[in-house]
């Protein structure tokens, strides 16, 4: 699997996720500086967690405006995998490959703690490997988490079956407990929890390898 | 010239920050406020002249960066 | 304001130098300074920049040691953890700006810690912080609490640098003066560290990352004068952090490291552009020419004064090897941060500064530095503090008393606290604020060590006896690294107190300081960095003595890791160390009898050691389930979190000589409580045998009650108050959480 982690320059769980690849596929994916304007040929692009420009104006805003993108906005349209974990969740929304948009959490503070979810849709390459209902644990660190969407727009979203996860227990507010999202087809998949910090449980494999290595067979 | 863009959470999008203004100024007995929406001003430094241009180019601004159109509406004001 | 001009007495008197200091530089100069050289030198002849006051007593901390690479006097201090990798780290005061914008305040005090770290050629790998409020009931309390939590967490949340652990407490005495200490801890190659010696002459002197605005100006003189009525008006002094270019700033700074295009680099901390260039030059043993032209402005028109001044954030000062200049700009262009060739050094040890066409300051740097006024202040021996007797007391509910303990304020659960920080980024954070560890560990990135970090100190001890309270200090720090399975190294250590020109605050600082050192020198853990913050005081109401020690160690592999939460129902819960019942100055006194100000427990430094020793190694040979040292609310207490932390239920002992609550509460020092799996009895015992350690049965692991005697309270019943205070503090619902 050929991988590629978009680093802009607040993003700071690029090395993470770069690494949780690793451990998963025995390969380091390649970093892709946002400024990168020639084409990068790879199987999935990782949009990491972080404070991509501050979150000034809003968070994920001017990473969507950021060169790097069109080429992530090119793959996805042609089918390509994109996963966005947290910022990269809502840098998905702002430049409109997902519905919706992620406000400040309903507390109106930072949250960094251990979730339940439930997988709620397992037609993506993603989750292909979970069953429908099954619980994960991977945690959440955010201040804006709150997903929302008008109401025809989440109508249509649930028709679809393109929420992908949903809190157990909602921390942040989001709308019909949304904790992750893909678009029709399932190529583009945002989520706030970071599976990238779930990839060891005690002394067994976490929720989030098992995520990866999802990915990674379906791939293959 | 110069422009005021106000941004502002549409109608209906949960807007806590401004429920909580709602509720310290209600708790420090300002009875009459019965709501509160909180918003961003961006004030921009523009050249030229033309206020009718300014204003299309400002507006064009904010649908492709200042602001979220699926949560958010603007105002544009142009000022010499 | 001409700044050439020869200032007024009154300009003099603004800017806080006494008459004799300013007769004192006037002949140092041979003349009399202008307006830019009087501010110059009046911020580096400040309490904070000069440690006027404490120097002289400073020099009494053992610094040195095996493991030290950089004891104090640098950015940070360094200590050397093997394999070639050094561990940089130190605490430092944030507390006057945050009482003024608590946000910005504590923000600004993350940020500023953070750049010490990474000034050193550190990736900064974990935050703690020591807060301090006053009594819950003030109404200033609530409104600090949330502006400085959300302040931390949103500089360190931003940065992408974990925030693992800290303390936090509320006491009547902190009203009109908050502490917020923030201490940072990086990861560095011990063969790559940079140091702030400016050496070698005409060497180019670059300015990186944020604009120079009018933040923050005389935020060094500030920090060195007491609070009145008035200090509402100095609002606008404070500074604005920006955490965004913070992350860059780190980022680039690392990345022009790795070129080696640099001789000496340094952050602008307080007093901004004059401590660091001054700082540099001093050491490096040259001169230093700013063409101050060049130096990247925010605001139009700005003074040489103001940008000399100024304390906007997140800036660096930096020395390059000669032909370096093209490659070293690129690199911070790359990532969007202002750079700019602002001077040179120079062979003529003078601070010179050139602005538009003239030049406005030319000062010898001696005396700014290594010539500025030391003083031994006249200090008063405290009155030792009389005893408490436990007899005197009056028998009570045992479980009751816990539960109230539990509940108070400095021991309830910070969950509100610590859930808005994130303390898993960077993923190496293996035991955390949610961890029921007595210290935070952090994994040194892709190996199988980690570095433990403790904050701790006992203001009411101190208070109560300076000395003692600041060997406590120590000693608990010291204690909580074992008992989370690590080998203390080191220290850094922010020493908060009141006005210093008062014999008996004077007193205070010198006990606790002497206090401290003795108890470093026995445990062999030095000092390597640390901050003085003194004039806490409002309305000539010091603060608590407040030293703050932050204490580094070392975890040797993953598996010695251990904390308080992994008790299993059958294990035997046993006592290490002596009990007599001490209550002097105990958490139980306080909040139960409504007692303080008695004498504190001594601190027996080398039982302190053999009883650590033994810990360590009933540790180290998987004999012990569960460890927590015992300090606030003694064993009852430690007893309690332990019974949280592993949902569990005890039948703790009662003692036959001892009344419950000083058997129970009492706070006698160099003690842990180990929760022991039955079948590894045998041989815990006849190691502590071996090794001369109390080692007292003192209850089982058993049900779903904490249970003393006849008295019990269900472990989830508990929870829910424990955990309830803090929340329902904040969200400002009325009535006793303890009810």
């Amino acid at each position: 699997m050929r991988v590629a982690v978009i680093v802009f320059p607040g993003s700071n769980c690029d090395r993470d996720v770069a690494e949780a690849i690793a451990q998963v596929t025995g390969k380091q994916p390649i970093m892709v500086w946002h400024r990168e304007t020639t084409f990068f040929d790879v199987d999935l692009v990782i949009l990491p967690g972080g404070f991509a420009y501050g979150d000034y104006l809003r968070p994920g805003a001017m990473a969507a405006r950021s060169s790097v993108m069109r080429h992530v906005l090119d793959h996805a349209k042609a089918g390509g995998l994109v996963l966005g974990i947290c910022n990269g969740f809502q840098v998905l929304t702002e430049i409109g490959l997902l519905p919706g948009a992620l406000l400040p959490n309903a507390g109106m503070k930072f949250i960094c703690k251990p979730v339940k979810l439930k997988v709620t849709r397992t037609s993506t390459p993603f989750t292909g490997s979970f069953t429908k209902g099954q619980y994960l644990d991977i945690p959440v660190a955010h201040h804006d988490g709150n997903y929302f969407a008008q109401k025809d727009e989440l109508s249509r979203l649930e028709d679809n079956e393109q929420v992908v996860f949903r809190y157990e227990n909602n921390p942040n507010g989001s709308i019909n407990d949304i904790a992750g999202l893909s678009n029709v087809s399932g190529n583009v998949l945002g989520m706030m929890p970071h599976p990238e910090r779930a990839m060891v449980h005690g002394k067994t494999r976490g929720d989030g390898y098992k995520l990866f290595n999802t990915l990674m067979e379906m791939i293959r | 010239m110069k422009a005021i863009v106000h941004v502002q959470l549409k109608p209906g999008v949960l807007d806590p920050q401004g429920q909580a203004i709602a509720g310290a100024l209600a708790s420090l007995g300002y009875d009459e406020v019965t709501g509160a929406r909180q918003g961003k001003v961006i004030e921009l430094e523009l050249s030229g002249t033309d206020h009718a241009l300014a204003r299309e180019r400002v507006e064009a601004m904010c649908g492709q960066l200042l602001a979220n159109m699926v949560i958010e509406q603007f105002s544009v004001e142009i000022l010499d | 304001m001409s700044d050439l001009s020869t200032p007024t007495p009154q300009q003099i008197a603004e800017h806080g130098l006494s008459d004799e200091e300013y007769e004192s530089l006037c002949e140092q100069l041979g003349r009399e300074p202008n307006l830019n050289e009087l501010g110059i030198c009046s911020v580096m002849w400040s309490e904070h920049c000069s440690y006027k006051s404490s120097r002289i007593h400073l020099a009494k901390f053992p610094t040195t040691g095996k493991r030290v690479i950089c004891g104090p006097g640098e950015n940070a201090g360094i200590i050397d953890i093997g394999d070639g990798d050094a561990v940089v780290f130190k605490m430092e005061s944030h507390n006057h700006p945050s009482f003024i914008e608590p946000y910005q305040g504590a923000a600004t005090g993350v940020g500023g810690i953070m750049r010490d770290v990474f000034t050193m050629g550190a990736r900064p790998i974990a935050l703690l912080n020591a807060l301090r409020f006053g009594e819950p009931d003030n109404p200033k309390t609530r409104s600090l609490v949330a502006g400085v939590v959300a302040g931390i967490g949103g500089y360190g949340n931003c940065v992408g640098v974990p925030t693992v652990g800290g303390e936090m407490n509320f006491d009547p005495g902190y009203n009109g003066n908050i502490l917020v200490n923030a201490m940072c801890v990086g990861l560095a190659r011990a063969d790559s560290i940079f140091y702030s010696a400016a050496k070698g002459v005409g060497n180019t002197i670059l300015y990186v990352g944020a604009r120079t605005g009018r933040d923050g100006i005389h935020g060094a003189t500030m920090a060195s004068a007491e609070f009145d009525d008035d200090t509402e008006e100095k609002r606008p002094r404070v500074q604005v952090g920006d955490p965004f270019t913070e992350k860059r700033l780190i980022e680039a700074c690392l990345e022009l490291m790795a070129t080696g295009n640099i001789i000496a680099i340094q952050d602008m901390g307080a007093a901004g552009l004059t401590s660091s260039s001054i700082e540099m030059a001093d050491k490096g043993g040259v001169g230093i020419e700013i063409d101050l032209d060049m130096v990247p402005q925010r605001e139009d028109n700005m003074t040489a004064y103001e940008m000399m001044l100024s304390e906007s954030q997140e800036r660096m000062l930096i020395i390059l090897k000669p032909g370096t200049e093209t490659q070293s700009r690129q690199i911070f262009t790359k990532w969007e941060l202002d750079v700019d060739v602002i001077g040179r050094t120079t062979d003529t040890g003078r601070l010179v500064l050139n602005h538009k066409g003239e030049t406005v300051c030319n000062l010898p740097i001696a005396p700014l530095s290594d010539l500025a006024p030391k003083y031994d202040r006249p200090w008063k021996k405290q009155e030792p503090a009389p005893e408490l007797n436990a007899e005197d007391l009056p028998q009570r509910d045992p479980v009751d008393a816990l539960c109230r303990l539990m509940v108070c304020p400095d021991m309830a659960s910070k969950r509100w606290v610590w859930e808005q920080y994130d303390r898993h980024v960077m993923n190496d954070t293996l035991a955390d604020s949610a961890s029921s560890c007595d210290g935070a560990i952090v994994r040194i990135h892709g190996t199988d060590k980690a570095v433990a970090i403790s904050s701790d100190c006992t203001p009411r001890y101190v208070q109560a006896d300076a000395y003692r309270g600041g060997k406590q200090a120590v000693a608990e720090s010291w204690r909580n690294l074992i008992a989370s399975g690590a080998k203390p190294i080191a220290i850094t250590n922010c020493l908060n107190f009141g006005n210093p020109e008062k014999p008996e605050i004077m007193g205070q600082f010198v006990q606790a300081v002497e206090g401290m050192a003795k108890a470093c020198d026995k445990l062999s853990f030095p000092v390597v960095s640390g901050n003085v913050s003194l004039y806490n005081e409002t309305n000539g109401k010091a603060i608590p003595p407040t030293p703050t020690v932050g204490g580094v160690g070392i975890v040797k592999a993953l598996d010695h890791v251990i904390g308080f939460g992994g008790a299993e129902v059958g294990d035997l819960l046993y006592l290490v160390g002596e009990t007599s019942g001490w209550l002097g100055s105990s958490l139980y006194a306080r909040e139960i009898e409504g007692l303080s100000g008695h004498m504190p427990p001594p601190v027996k430094l080398s039982v302190e050691q053999n009883n650590g020793k033994f810990v360590k190694k009933a540790i180290q040979q998987s004999l012990v389930r569960a460890v927590h040292d015992l300090s606030d609310g003694g064993l009852a207490c430690a007893a309690a979190d332990m019974a949280l932390a592993s949902d569990v239920g005890m039948v703790l002992e009662t003692h036959d000589e001892m009344p419950n609550h000083a058997w129970l509460f009492g706070e006698d020092q160099a003690r842990y409580l180990l929760a022991v799996p039955s079948h590894k009895l045998n041989q815990l015992q006849r190691l502590a045998y071996k090794q001369h350690v109390p080692f007292v049965f003192a209850g089982e692991v058993v049900g779903d009650d904490i249970k003393i005697g006849a008295a019990r309270i269900k472990v989830a019943d508990l929870r829910k108050k424990w955990e309830g205070w803090l929340v329902k503090y904040m969200e400002n619902i009325h009535g006793n959480a303890g009810e």
